[in-house]
């Protein structure tokens, strides 16, 4: 896949997690009813930003550092891309919620969304896609020194995230604006679609794909 | 699991009363000497319907002696937060506790009026082992859960540790375990509920199993051993983080009604009887800016003056009857709120839209220990207006008549055949008796708490605010 593709990949997951009312946005539309502005939907959706980068930072950056190991990157790449596929079985398979979710106080907005981000691989996702885009522009780099790949491949990372993130806000901050300020709540319950299925299909696409490209 | 939220469920409160109205209610029937299983009766209130007014359909459980009293739904509007983390279960399933018996009853009621049928029995053995809890009473769902409250501890007499709160899985209704992580001075239970955004809780008190299962204890009521305190919790944390105790004279703070819409941060509680001059109280309480909690007396409710030889032996000594306010409801508009003085026969209706000044806007009388006012249909109403439920669009009342098999005995000799009526409310407040809504019961049964199709007044719970 060319390197174009591939930040579109993290575009179009970005906005899809956004989307997700499950990843929070209604929150947002409930914070600007109680507060009775609008600041506090986009205060809201920034808090819900920040949770969702710092998850997927925090996945990226084991594997930042483990681009410094070159000849192993095949092996990584797949091996990642099966762990990413056998989740989403397993999301797929379980269908439980984890309960330590519901024990966040409401108004922790960015350890929630911190937390959500993880528990349903959000951040995970991006993982196989992330080593994809390490590998096309790599271009020559085995001669250079560890602390240089570990330094391009951070900053990788940190790209990756925030280009995610903020497709996800985007995403996210759209439909609770128009929600707010145009549809109204009625919306919530008949436009909410429970993507479960969807979500734990998607996981196991991107893990297979990223596997099988790694290997051939 | 389903593809869409139900479509029960409502963002805020004020899209429920714009929701299409009940067609069915649920009402427990219970057997007060045990002679037979307890069940639930499926009632048409659907005006159009040719069974209108009618139980269309039973469920009689397998087991005798449980003494139906309170129960719930497994989920509610609340599932539309995404903090629930369950925005597709269903409003399917009613938990039914045995309050003698601690056994739990899921009743499952999709496929319309005649469907419903047992889904899952849990053993008593099952909550005492993984609860140490007995004797389960209020049920909501809410995060990470089904909440129940219970009435008792651990034990033969329930008196073996402070009774609580237990967690049930909200799909596989399995027992999780105790609720509380640090339960402060609370001692005694009985009802609710919450404010889900603003993550707390109130919880209220009646007493301990000695002082209710074999009747009420004159002696513990006159010496103000009943419960007479709230408890506010930090729900997500769990714990306990402020008591209010409304003075010890005022004995018995059952019901929690809390505003519908989670932007107001107060709610009611119902006391039955202040020990000081018999009368009945309804309290407000309501968080300050800096998070305190506070209760005050808004409205109280007479005793009547009665001859003593038209009185039950353990009211004779005071020559009237309290009013004993045992339920009270709020409809979703938080603008009205319906009182059942079970003692003489009445239910009122105040108009709350200032919490801290109800006003009396409307009254009933209808049973009642002195006045006996007769039903206008001619059938026999014995007790007095007792477990209320609000149609959703707040046009119905609906209520039973028994309190509580061994305290209907002490106050109605003469015995409460089961009952469910209903009232109809004016536009702008005022309730009228409806007079052709009487429902038959099976003989040998007494009717407790009745619950909406769809969801009602008093169970279900809005994350977001009702306006804009």
């Amino acid at each position: 896949m060319t390197a174009t593709a591939l930040w579109w990949a993290v575009v179009a997951s970005g906005l899809y997690h956004g989307v997700n009312p499950g990843m929070g946005w209604p929150l947002a539309v409930s914070a600007a009813m109680f507060e009775r502005n609008r600041t506090a939907l986009m205060k809201a959706v920034a808090m819900l930003g920040i949770g969702h980068f710092l998850a997927t930072a925090l996945v990226l950056a084991p594997f930042a550092l483990l681009t410094a190991l070159v000849e192993w990157e095949r092996p990584i790449r797949i091996v990642s891309g099966i762990f990413v596929f056998a989740l989403g079985t397993w999301v797929m398979v379980t269908r439980r919620h984890p309960r330590f979710l519901a024990r966040v106080a409401p108004q922790r907005l960015i350890f929630w969304s911190f937390l959500v981000a993880l528990a349903h691989g959000a951040a995970l996702m991006l993982v196989p896609i992330y080593l994809g885009l390490c590998t096309v522009e790599e271009g020559d780099t085995g001669h250079q020194a560890a602390s240089t790949l570990i330094s391009g491949g951070a900053g990788e990372a940190l790209a990756v995230a925030g280009v995610h993130t903020l497709a996800m806000v985007i995403g996210g901050g759209l439909c609770a604006a128009l929600v707010h300020a145009w549809l109204g709540l009625r919306v919530l319950s008949k436009a909410w679609i429970n993507l479960e299925t969807i979500w734990a299909g998607s996981l196991m696409a991107v893990g297979a794909l990223a596997a099988v490209e790694a290997a051939v | 699991m389903t593809i869409r939220p139900d479509p029960t469920f409502h963002a805020n409160a004020r899209l429920a009363m714009e929701a299409p109205a009940e067609t069915l209610a649920y009402t427990l029937m219970l057997s007060p000497d045990g002679s037979q299983p307890d069940g639930l009766a499926v009632v048409d209130v659907d005006p159009k319907s040719p069974d209108y007014g009618k139980i269309v359909h039973q469920v009689i459980m397998p087991y005798k002696g449980d003494e139906f009293h309170h129960f719930g739904w497994n989920a509610c509007s609340s599932a539309l937060s995404p903090l629930s983390g369950h925005a597709f279960l269903e409003r399917r399933y009613l938990i039914i506790p045995g309050i003698r018996s601690s056994r739990i009853y899921v009743i499952d009621v999709k496929g319309g009026p005649k469907a419903a049928k047992i889904h899952k029995i849990i053993e008593p053995e099952e909550i005492f082992s993984k609860t140490g809890y007995s004797r389960p009473h209020t049920v909501h769902c809410g995060p990470e859960g089904i909440y129940i409250s219970t009435l008792g501890g651990g034990g033969a007499d329930g008196t073996d540790g402070p009774p609580g709160m237990f967690l049930m899985d909200c799909e596989t209704f399995e027992v999780i375990g105790r609720y509380e992580m640090d339960r402060g001075v609370q001692d005694k239970q009985y009802d609710f509920w919450w404010n889900l955004p603003r993550n707390y809780m109130v919880s209220s008190e009646w007493g301990l199993p000695p002082q209710y299962e074999n009747g009420i204890v004159p002696e513990d009521l006159l010496a103000n051993k009943y419960g007479h305190r709230l408890h506010f919790w930090d729900l997500r944390e769990r714990r306990n983080i402020q008591t209010v105790d409304l003075g010890a004279n005022h004995q018995m703070a059952l019901e929690v009604r809390p505003a519908h819409d989670p932007v107001k941060e107060y709610g009611f509680c119902g006391v039955v009887v202040d020990t000081t001059n018999l009368e009945g109280s309804i309290w407000t309480w309501w968080r300050d800016k800096d998070g305190k909690f506070h209760a005050k007396k808004t409205a109280t409710i007479p005793a009547e003056p009665a001859d003593p030889s038209d009185l039950p032996d353990l009211l004779k000594g005071f020559g009237a009857v309290p009013p004993l306010v045992t339920d009270i409801d709020l409809s979703l508009d938080d603008r009205f709120l319906y009182v059942a003085c079970w003692g003489t026969g009445e239910l009122r209706q105040y108009d709350v839209t200032d919490p801290m000044e109800p006003k009396l806007t409307g009254s009933i009388h209808v049973g009642g220990i002195v006045r006996r006012e007769a039903h206008p249909s001619g059938q026999v109403f014995a007790g007095g207006p007792q477990m209320l439920e609000i149609s959703r669009d707040g046009r119905r009342v609906y209520w039973t008549n028994s309190l509580y098999s061994s305290w209907d005995d002490q106050f109605y000799p003469a015995g409460v055949p089961a009952a469910m009526v209903k009232a109809d409310v004016g536009e702008n407040g005022g309730i009228t008796l409806d007079p052709d809504f009487f429902i038959d019961f099976p003989k040998g049964y007494r009717s407790h708490q009745i619950r909406l199709e769809g969801g009602d007044c008093s169970t279900d719970s809005f994350c977001y605010p009702s306006v804009k």
